[in-house]
């Protein structure tokens, strides 16, 4: 028997939706082709939230074949109609702001009024924001030789493939489309299997507001079948991924078939270095607030904390009482939560897993420290909000990502000493800097290895400027004007205008 | 009994519309101080569409100052993305409001609804493209070196003087509101004497839009008053202008005499429209009539001296000349009608004070050389043949359905022709051969070079004069310079 193409939801906080649950493909919701499905499980109560088709390879193989086809024409596309698109696309999202936000919660566990409405503004804000560059794509003359009329076209790859992760599902994929439709490249973009819903909801609007059939295309599935066919594929001009850096090495080594180039977001353990001078109080409010957002499921989360030797005391003292006053811990219809639940039963495992490391490795448990079995949260993958103390170097609580509602914090005592911490992981996303003192903090700044840097403030991004990491942390840039030009290509043209031979 | 602040005025597809008729200050239509009011007429019939309030010094005051206070708000300080939302929004309103702005712009300047219909357009095109600028203004960082953080900003000038013309009202009314809105400026911009109406109902859609009480204001007047008042006000910090040569000397006087404030202005032009032996007959043609006709030849960058190259001089010189003769001029409202009137009985007796000047010169009439008719600002399609280089029809910019044609023999001889000229507004090129397309381009002194086209703009092409055609680009991302100034913050680090 096979699973139903859509079915009707009713959320907790009454909002009614028909859910699809085919994929999307060419302006369709069709079924795999094996009839393959895969189920969506709700972070609160470990229920089903819904069944829906998983792509595997032949069907990777024929989004791409539906993409290629539309390319055609929507190359002949200008760009001031793409921008035009794409603001419809951000209308659509505000007009239905609650309850996309509502699905966004459901499927990802994320509190609806604390975290997920917020993901949707962002949304809203990354498609205007790519829908205003779309007629501004400009090439440059060359003017060095007279003889010459030399110019580059800034071209789209073409078809681009994306993979996104369960963090941040809607907001990820505006990331990831917004910027390449913006450019005149055409999509299949595979969601993470455990979060395959908001993205197909939403994919109906693309459809609504006039992408042509192929342009826009959405497929749930797992990373070992459909993303390593979409990374691997030969007619795939781009692979464009968010996620761990194991898969991101994966995706990188498989895009080789064709040489496709790649663009990775991946892991992270940023530092938040919090100086003598620091403005303890906001110190301490942003340092929650980087690791303990989200479930601290941020690829960014200033999860180490480094402390000046001579504040550390007051800091950890203030840290706990702001974490356990402020980040209280609910389910994502409870709108006076904060913290939800992980966003699964392996995440859920592994964080856990990290827990009792750290406290074996000899790390102080300052707050938290075990899963939340309160009530109704024992049914879900609820873990208290961790604050570890004492952290040496050498810990893996301080070097390996745990993605979770879970931070080290160590001391230090001189600037030099708060740099080599900073730069002691393979990582190299984001890092913080608390101090008054600013030009010590451009200094640290440049010597921080990362592609972000927050000064006095934590996870602060805004689609208007870079972001991306340097060593393990990935390759390449999402989002301002740097993410627009991962979706081109420069293509030079030589005229000549008098150099014979 | 003083003129209410919104007439009702009968279009002639027979819808009735509220025209407002005050000077729009602070999101509000208020009356002028004096009380003063003046006619606009509709060229097509001559007779009065309605009156309007007149603004003078103390008016021009009055609107500064609110375009000072607003300036310094959250408008311009704030979230850019707000200034996104309101330029969306207002582009929208204008594509909903199309017919109404059209059947205005057609009655108050005399031009066929073809032509108000194309500027309604890109008017809508034009503030959508600007939203996209609103939050994308940058500056730059500047390594030098270990012992210093350098960047630069840009920030918005501030307080703006903006005056337009009466041959796009609309249409400039968005160039300049256009780039005023997406960088955080506010204005006071002031409509050409004989066109105020569609600039005020444009006003409408603005306070609609969003856009916060001071930051537009809208007066209508005369240049020698309300005019002067913007150009040499103290708390002006830029003017922006597009008229005649002769006045923006005389802004640019008036903002240095004042207080050094910044000037762009878009000028006069005699632009060259020049046809290879080469070029394609019949789509050359098209671009020879849209170059001079189109808009009643009102254009700054009309090509108004065509230069053909011998080789296929008289067949173009026919064809042109049966075009002309076939273009339907008259009632703007006709569906079929390319040609409407002349704007204002001024610049009727201008054209044909020069027609008759063309005359005595000795040139010869192709064809036209009259006024069509007797009611309505109508002049007929005019083509001058035998002119020499040194004749007032081929040096004065006549601003008119005029055009001379001369013979020329090369490639060399016609670019130092085209750039005979105090001018440098446009040029056409019209071959098929690309290499000498670029290469004349490279050489004619325009600030714009059409090739195989004519009057084509896009949002994103920016548009200005060489030499005494103006100063400063509109639209393309060059627009953004003229509205921002770039502020450098040097850094030293001790460590």
């Amino acid at each position: 028997m096979s699973a139903p193409l859509e079915f009707e939801v009713t959320l907790p906080d009454g909002n009614k939706f028909t859910q699809p649950a085919g994929l999307f493909i060419n302006n369709e919701f069709v079924k795999s082709v094996a009839g393959k499905t895969l189920e969506s499980i709700n972070p609160a109560t470990g229920e089903v939230n819904g069944v829906v088709y998983a792509a595997e390879a032949e069907d990777v193989d024929i989004a791409v074949k539906h993409a290629r086809a539309a390319f055609k024409e929507w190359k002949k596309v200008t760009g001031v109609e793409r921008g035009i698109l794409l603001n419809k696309i951000a209308d659509t999202f505000e007009e239905k702001r609650d309850l996309i936000g509502a699905i966004e919660a459901w499927d990802s566990g994320k509190t609806k009024e604390a975290n997920a409405v917020y993901d949707i503004d962002e949304c809203i804000s990354c498609f205007r924001y790519f829908a205003g560059w779309a007629d501004k794509i400009q090439g440059k003359v060359i003017q060095n030789d007279p003889k010459k009329l030399a110019y580059t076209i800034h071209e789209p790859f073409g078809v681009c493939g994306q993979i996104i992760p369960w963090n941040y599902p809607l907001a990820m994929a505006a990331w990831k489309l917004a910027p390449a439709l913006a450019a005149g490249n055409v999509v299949v973009l595979k969601t993470s299997e455990l979060t395959p819903l908001s993205l197909l909801y939403v994919a109906q609007i693309f459809k609504d507001v006039g992408f042509p059939p192929g342009v826009v295309n959405i497929i749930s599935g797992f990373g070992a079948t459909a993303g390593k066919a979409l990374a691997s594929h030969l007619d795939v001009d781009k692979i464009a991924f968010t996620g761990s850096t194991v898969t991101g090495q994966a995706i990188q080594q498989a895009a080789a078939s064709n040489m496709k180039a790649v663009t990775l977001e991946c892991g992270g353990k940023s530092p938040l270095i919090i100086r003598e001078d620091a403005d303890l109080e906001q110190a301490v409010k942003w340092a929650a607030f980087g690791i303990m957002s989200n479930q601290g499921q941020i690829c960014t989360s200033t999860s180490r904390i480094y402390v000046h030797e001579k504040v550390y005391d007051q800091f950890l003292t203030e840290y706990a009482q702001h974490v356990k006053e402020e980040y209280k811990q609910g389910t994502m219809f409870d709108s006076s939560a904060v913290v939800g639940p992980q966003v699964s039963k392996v995440q859920h495992d592994k964080i856990l897993n990290y827990i009792d490391i750290g406290k074996k490795e000899g790390a102080r448990v300052v707050l938290g420290g075990e899963k939340n079995t309160e009530g109704d949260l024992s049914k879900g993958f609820f873990i208290k909000p961790t604050i570890f103390a004492d952290v040496k170097p050498g810990m893996r609580i301080v070097n390996e990502e745990i993605f979770g509602p879970v931070v080290a914090v160590g001391k230090f005592t001189t600037d030099d000493e708060a740099i080599t911490l900073a730069n002691s992981t393979q990582y190299g996303l984001g890092a913080a800097i608390f101090t008054k003192d600013i030009t010590v903090a451009h200094y640290l700044a440049t010597e921080i290895q990362a592609g972000m840097v927050w000064i006095n403030s934590s996870n602060d991004s805004d689609v208007h400027i870079p972001f991306g990491g340097v060593k393990m942390s990935g390759v390449g840039r999402e989002l301002g004007e740097y993410g627009l030009s991962m979706y081109t290509q420069a293509k030079a043209i030589h005229v000549n205008l008098g150099n014979k031979l | 009994m003083s003129l209410p602040l919104s007439v009702p005025i009968k279009l002639p597809n027979g819808k009735t519309y509220q025209q407002p008729t005050g000077l729009f200050i602070n999101n509000e239509f208020v009356q002028s101080k004096s009380k003063k009011t003046f006619a606009t007429i509709s060229p097509s019939t001559e007779e009065e569409i309605t009156q309007v309030y007149e603004a003078f010094e103390e008016d021009v005051d009055v609107a500064v100052e609110a375009a000072n206070d607003a300036f310094h708000s959250s408008w311009s300080q704030g979230d850019p993305q707000i200034r996104m939302k309101v330029l969306f929004k207002l582009s929208e309103l204008i594509e909903e409001h199309a017919e109404t702005l059209a059947y205005i712009e057609a009655l108050d300047n005399g031009k066929s609804l073809m032509c108000s219909k194309g500027d309604v357009a890109l008017t809508a095109a034009y503030f959508r493209s600007c939203a996209g600028w609103t939050d994308k203004i940058k500056g730059s960082v500047i390594e030098s070196g270990d012992t210093h953080f350098n960047y630069t900003r840009r920030e918005p000038i501030g307080v703006c003087g903006q005056i337009i013309p009466w041959n796009f009202p609309l249409l400039m009314a968005s160039w300049k509101l256009g780039p005023v809105l997406a960088t955080g400026c506010t204005t006071v911009l002031k409509t050409a004497e004989s066109t105020p109406l569609s600039a005020l109902y444009l006003a409408t859609l603005i306070k609609e839009a969003g856009v916060p009480a001071g930051v537009v204001n809208i007066v209508s007047g005369f240049g020698p008053s309300a005019g002067a008042a913007i150009s040499s006000h103290p708390k002006i910090k830029k003017v922006a202008f597009t008229g005649s040569t002769a006045t923006g000397r005389r802004i640019m006087k008036a903002a240095a005499d004042s207080n050094l404030k910044k000037v762009t202005l878009e000028l006069g032009g005699k632009s060259p429209n020049i046809v290879f032996d080469d070029a394609d007959v019949k789509l050359t043609i098209q671009h020879l009539v849209t170059g001079i006709f189109y808009n009643t030849g009102e254009v700054c960058c009309a090509g108004s001296r065509i230069y053909v190259q011998e080789g296929i001089y008289d067949t173009i010189t026919s064809e042109f000349r049966k075009a002309a003769e076939s273009l339907k001029i008259g009632d703007p409202f006709k569906e079929d009608t390319f040609m409407g009137a002349q704007a204002s009985q001024m610049q009727l007796d201008k054209i044909l004070k020069y027609i008759d000047i063309g005359k005595k010169e000795g040139a010869s009439v192709i064809t036209g050389g009259e006024r069509l008719g007797n009611k309505g600002y109508f002049v007929k399609p005019t083509i001058f043949g035998d002119v020499r280089e040194d004749h007032q029809i081929v040096k004065e910019e006549i601003f008119g359905p005029v055009v001379t044609i001369t013979k020329f023999k090369t490639v060399d001889e016609v670019i130092k022709l085209a750039n005979n000229s105090e001018y440098g507004l446009a040029a056409g090129v019209h071959t098929t051969d690309i290499n000498k397309a670029i290469n004349v381009s490279n050489k004619i002194n325009s600030g714009t070079i059409w090739v195989n086209t004519y009057n084509d703009f896009h949002p994103m092409v920016p548009f200005g004069g060489y030499s005494q055609s103006g100063i400063g680009r509109e639209m393309g991302e060059e627009a953004l310079d003229n509205y921002t100034q770039v502020k450098a913050v040097r850094i030293a680090l001790t460590k």
